[in-house]
């Protein structure tokens, strides 16, 4: 089936089987390997994405429902002007040891933060619930997150 | 971890996806949010040799308020119920349950109508529907037709909706105050090993329970000796009756009986705060 999917502001048109996954599309089809297959089975978040502006995972949405709708990934959160406020913050933080799960804790993250600009700690751990890191054991990342979103 | 192959449909009305189903028959499933489907397509749990998506179909996706209950469209996702104002007004119960339901990414995708009619035990929305006795408005080849909330479920995953009937709406009665939705998780991000939920409605007090049985349960029991004037410590000490928990991974019979009066007790309290 022909879909066509903005991708990180780019309008690109694909045949795909209807059971291919977004993450596969991103992956396979548009080469933007950033975003990673972590569980494959909905409980990680290391692929997390923005779809019309909210946070999904695209190893559990098909690339077909994602047709004439637009997608952000990690590679696409960087703009002229340099990291994006949330990948700095995760740098200066130390947010990441192996990064595995960094490129979708950081969309998590961004989607948490257009939510609710300005989440308490409590906030911030339950908005990225849906993200699991091995190595960091969160503090940083909480820390991080907090850093990005700035006082009140 | 791929699905098997499927005919894919994108239907744009209603109409369209009834027609679909009854002509396509067992072979076909619905497509909403897809997060309980696409997990278990992938798990090649299920391998439906046609995937009719309603992701498009419009004006399912809304909260209206009627007489006395709030009418809300199937594909209302579970993010939409938990910052819908309506809902916050006038039963901000639906919301408080939606915030607890997996999380972000999950809510962001899954829909009301799609987790009333997977038919888990374990899920959270339902208990909302079967506590405030919701109708759940179906429409298949001979029409609309009403499900009560009471006799939605008849066991694990199995619904009295047919298979080529689709959900389009659910009626949710008002509620009176807060009420209390108690779920206990071993940890962030996970089923309710056990979740009790009590509501206020129509002057009596509901009580709903989750991974209490083969289906959402009313807590009948409990619910009979407060409206005959009970405490809610006594109440609640009969909250297990009539239940069959199973014993699973998560927890034992015993463990999930104790776990049911006691939040029970928690939710009541809630409740009638
Ligand atoms: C990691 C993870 C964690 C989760 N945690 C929780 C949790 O804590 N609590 C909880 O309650 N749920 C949880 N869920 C499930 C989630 O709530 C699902 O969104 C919901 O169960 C199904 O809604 P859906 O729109 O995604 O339906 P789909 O997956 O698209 O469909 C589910 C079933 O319903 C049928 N269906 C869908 N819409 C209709 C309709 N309008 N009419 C008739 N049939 C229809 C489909 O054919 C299918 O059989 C979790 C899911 C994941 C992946
Ligand atoms: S890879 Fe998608 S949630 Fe883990
Ligand atoms: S930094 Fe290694 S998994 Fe998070």
């Amino acid at each position: 089936m022909r879909i066509q999917i903005t991708v990180n502001g780019e309008t690109r048109s694909h045949d795909v089987e209807p059971r291919t996954l977004l993450v596969h599309h991103l992956r396979d089809s548009m080469g933007l390997n950033g975003t990673n297959v972590g569980c494959d089975t909905s409980s990680c978040g290391a692929c997390t994405v923005l779809l019309d502006g909210l946070s999904v995972k695209s190893c559990t949405v098909l690339a077909v429902q994602a047709d004439g709708c637009e997608v952000v990934t990690i590679e696409g959160l960087e703009s002229a002007e340099g990291f994006h406020p949330l990948q700095e913050a995760f740098r200066a933080s130390h947010a990441l040891q192996c990064g595995f799960c960094t490129p979708g804790m950081v969309m998590a993250s961004v989607s948490l933060l257009a939510d609710e600009p300005h989440p308490d700690e409590a906030r911030i751990r339950r908005g990225i619930e849906g993200n699991l890191c091995r190595c960091t054991g969160y503090h940083n990342i909480v820390r991080a997150v907090r850093a990005a979103s700035g006082p009140r | 971890m791929i699905p098997a192959a499927f005919a894919y449909h994108r239907p744009e009305t209603v109409d369209e996806t009834v027609a679909l189903l009854s002509e396509l028959g067992d072979e076909a499933t619905v497509l909403a949010g897809g997060q309980s489907l696409l997990p278990m397509m992938k798990l090649r749990l299920a391998a439906p040799e046609a995937v009719i998506d309603i992701g498009r179909v419009p004006d399912l996706r809304f909260v209206r308020e009627g007489k006395g209950h709030l009418v809300i469209g199937a594909l209302t996702r579970h993010h939409d119920l938990e910052r819908d104002p309506l809902v916050g007004k006038r039963c901000p119960l639906l919301g408080e349950v939606a915030k607890k339901v997996g999380d972000p990414q999950i809510r962001h995708r899954g829909t009301f109508g799609g987790t009333l009619a997977h038919g888990d035990p374990a899920a959270d929305l339902p208990a909302v529907a079967v506590a405030l006795d919701a109708t759940i408005v179906v429409v298949g080849p001979q029409g609309r037709r009403e499900i009560p909330a009471s006799a939605l479920y008849r066991s694990y995953f199995e619904t009295s909706i047919a298979a080529d009937e689709l959900i389009v709406e659910v009626r949710i009665p008002f509620t009176e105050g807060a009420g209390g939705y108690e779920k206990f998780t071993r940890q962030a991000q996970d089923w309710a090993t056990v979740g009790v939920l009590a509501a206020r409605c129509g002057g009596t007090i509901r009580v709903a329970l989750v991974s209490m049985g083969h289906t959402t349960l009313r807590a009948g029991a409990v619910e009979l000796a407060l409206a005959g004037g009970a405490s809610i410590d006594e109440a609640a000490a009969l909250a297990a009756v009539g239940t069959a928990p199973v014993e699973d991974l998560r927890a034992g019979v015993e463990y999930r009986e104790h776990l049911c009066r006691v939040l029970t007790r928690r939710a009541l309290e809630a409740a009638s705060a």
